[in-house]
């Protein structure tokens, strides 16, 4: 009888750079190179968030990752009146290119790998940025980065959306295309579980539904005409670290060899790079308590120690005031220290895939790819992850996890520390938290005004109204976009602009 | 009036889309036999002080994650104000640090519940102030 950690270790592992690369996607790992230490951030105006940026650069952050505002994530500019107390609150606020450059102020992007964490107008973000890349004379090719561009998660979890499926997917096969031809070193999109994870989902479920949303834009771009080999490289993927350990560390390893064998076996890609998934991983913020703070560093720990020991490619470590604000810059720099210290003194890093052939480590493994493919058939069942979507599929069976897992801290069935067992009596001591002024909202509208008035009105209006032909048609919006913002058109109207011939996204009531 | 069912409006003011907390509440109350309304998401102060007053409720529940909650919180009081709804009960939930809990009781926030809050205590808060209002209506 076929024991469950019972592997073939050519068929199921093989070494570590080798098919199906459960083992890690490269032979020698993090021996030939540590994972990005790549810590999000962002918050209030540009400036600020560009000070951070240096700041943390300074102290050995090895890559750049932004966090923009809610109003930003949705489109809108800080004017809007649905703007009022958001603007600069959970990430910074751009409204135009003048922001972005001045975020980059200091920074060259042929320097740097930024991520940028946006979803429904990533198009027209990264319009931006190949626009700041332009400015500073930096050639296109030589930029190295990510755009999350990940709708689907959106419609699955964490609900930032404007336009229908639909045209958001064409947007996102736009982008890919015009990364795949213009910026070859940069990962077009971050095919993302971390999301639909903090949203309650089980560790299966984000795997799961990460992977198929992956085999959907796979889908797509095909459909557009693309070549696998062509994009699939630069296709890149965010998972949660979160509880458990063991569970996290097969869930890594599963999706290396479910990938692999999706894009050879599925999609018939010939190329390794296009067999590879490349991940970043972002330490669970759900699981960092508001009671107690200075204990969420050693969840933190624990849980990025399992990404490396997962082999993740980067490596993004909450902070420990994270369910109360954004965080201090203390908070951040411990987080930032908590990373390397596993990368230089746990010895951890050199061995690639440690607790391969672990009999329990292998189990897992099998498990959750067993769990996954199951999710995959489900979801072919109902005609692909967009019609499974409308069926309120996924989002139902993240709904029902979470459910499941509040009730399972209540009735002790599951321990928090701090929460249900640990609980301090004790007064807590008071930590800083980040307050960001709600001055910054009234500084943003002046500058607005001030761009508005300064820039070539009738530039911007050309700009924009061919950017509303071109979507009618099915030419590639990216250099449309970047037309666009070139002439300052604000975010809010390049997006308004799409709004008017893509429509807005209603979610269906179930 | 004793014996009728608490009826409570849970509600995502702003542009925040996580409603894995407000979900959560809203089902948890309903299990324990209140009559819930959930909002959906990016529902204006205006939307949600109109929906409390149509609906009848005896409380509104705000989630918000985004950072807002001075502003957002400060706009649906006001506005319950300017519609004789004073003794609609106002509480809320999400990322929302200490340092402003004071600043939010003092516009009239009746309750807030911090993460890991357990949904029995939300239950407990909304069964002890609204059957205590009744009691003293009477």
């Amino acid at each position: 009888m076929k024991h469950p950690s019972q592997v073939d270790y050519q068929r199921d592992l093989g070494d570590p750079g080798e098919f199906p690369y459960t083992r890690g996607i490269y032979p020698n790992m993090y021996q030939g190179r540590l994972w990005t230490m790549r810590q999000f951030s962002g918050y209030g105006s540009a400036e600020e968030t560009n000070r951070r940026c240096q700041f943390l650069l300074e102290q050995g952050q090895t890559g750049l990752s932004i966090a923009f505002d809610l109003p930003t994530l949705m489109g809108m500019d800080s004017d809007h009146p649905l703007s009022e107390g958001e603007v600069g609150k959970c990430g910074v606020a751009v409204d135009s290119l003048e922001d972005l450059e001045i975020v980059f102020e200091g920074i060259r992007l042929d320097q740097v790998t930024t991520s940028m964490t946006v979803n429904a107008p990533a198009a027209v973000l990264l319009a931006m940025y190949v626009a700041v890349a332009d400015k500073q004379g930096v050639d296109r090719s030589q930029l190295r980065g990510t755009v999350q561009n990940d709708i689907l998660k959106e419609f699955i979890a964490q609900k930032e959306w404007i336009y229908p499926p639909q045209p958001s997917m064409r947007l996102i096969v736009d982008s890919i295309d015009f990364c795949t031809r213009s910026l070859p070193a940069y990962n077009s999109i971050s095919i993302s579980g971390y999301h639909i994870r903090e949203a309650g989902s089980t560790a299966l479920q984000e795997l799961a539904f990460t992977l198929r949303d992956g085999i959907e834009y796979v889908e797509w771009c095909l459909r557009a005409g693309m070549a696998i080999d062509d994009f699939a490289p630069r296709l890149s993927f965010f998972f949660d670290s979160s509880n458990d350990f063991f569970e996290e560390i097969a869930k890594f390893r599963a999706a290396r060899r479910l990938w692999a064998h999706v894009m050879r076996d599925r999609f018939g890609a010939k190329k390794e790079q296009s067999w590879m998934c490349r991940f970043h991983t972002h330490t669970s913020g759900y699981s960092l308590t508001a009671q107690q703070p200075a204990i969420n560093v050693v969840r933190t720990t624990i849980q990025a120690l399992a990404a490396v020991l997962g082999g993740t490619n980067s490596l993004h470590t909450s902070s420990r005031d994270e369910a109360l604000a954004l965080p201090t810059e203390e908070a951040a720099r411990i987080a930032l220290r908590t990373q390397q210290i596993l990368a230089h003194e746990s010895g951890v890093p050199d061995t690639a895939d440690p607790l391969g052939g672990s009999y329990f480590v292998e189990a897992l493994t099998n498990q959750m790819e067993e769990g996954a493919r199951k999710y995959f058939d489900e979801i072919d069942a109902m005609g692909g992850m967009i019609e499974a979507i409308e069926k309120g599929f996924p989002q139902k069976e993240i709904q029902e996890a979470s459910y499941r897992y509040q009730k399972a801290v209540e009735s002790k069935e599951k321990i928090v520390i701090g929460v249900n067992e640990g609980v301090s009596d004790d007064a807590p001591l008071p930590i800083k938290t980040l307050h960001i002024s709600p001055e910054l909202r009234v500084h943003q509208v002046k500058r607005l005004q001030k761009l508005r008035a300064g820039r070539d009105r009738q530039a911007v209006d050309r700009t924009l109204a061919e950017l509303k032909e071109a979507a009618q048609s099915d030419q590639n919006l990216m250099p449309f976009l970047i037309d666009c913002v070139k002439e300052y058109a604000t975010l809010g109207e390049i997006c308004d602009t799409l709004k008017e011939i893509f429509g807005t996204y209603q979610e269906p009531s179930f | 009036m004793p014996g009728e069912k608490i009826r409570v409006l849970i509600a995502k003011p702003g542009l925040d889309g996580h409603d894995r907390g407000a979900k959560i509440v809203a089902r948890a109350l309903r299990d324990s036999g209140m009559e819930v309304i959930y909002s959906g998401l990016r529902q204006t102060p205006e939307q949600i002080v109109q929906a409390a007053v149509q609906e009848d409720v005896d409380a509104v529940g705000l989630s918000i994650l985004s950072g807002a909650h001075m502003t957002l919180f400060s706009r649906v009081l006001e506005l319950l104000k300017e519609n004789q709804a004073e003794d609609i009960l106002v509480f809320g939930g999400g990322i929302i640090p200490d340092d402003d809990i004071p600043a939010l009781k003092e516009i009239g926030v009746d309750r807030i519940f911090q993460p890991n809050s357990n949904t029995s205590d939300i239950i407990d808060f909304l069964k002890d102030s609204i059957v205590g209002q009744a009691t003293d209506e009477q």
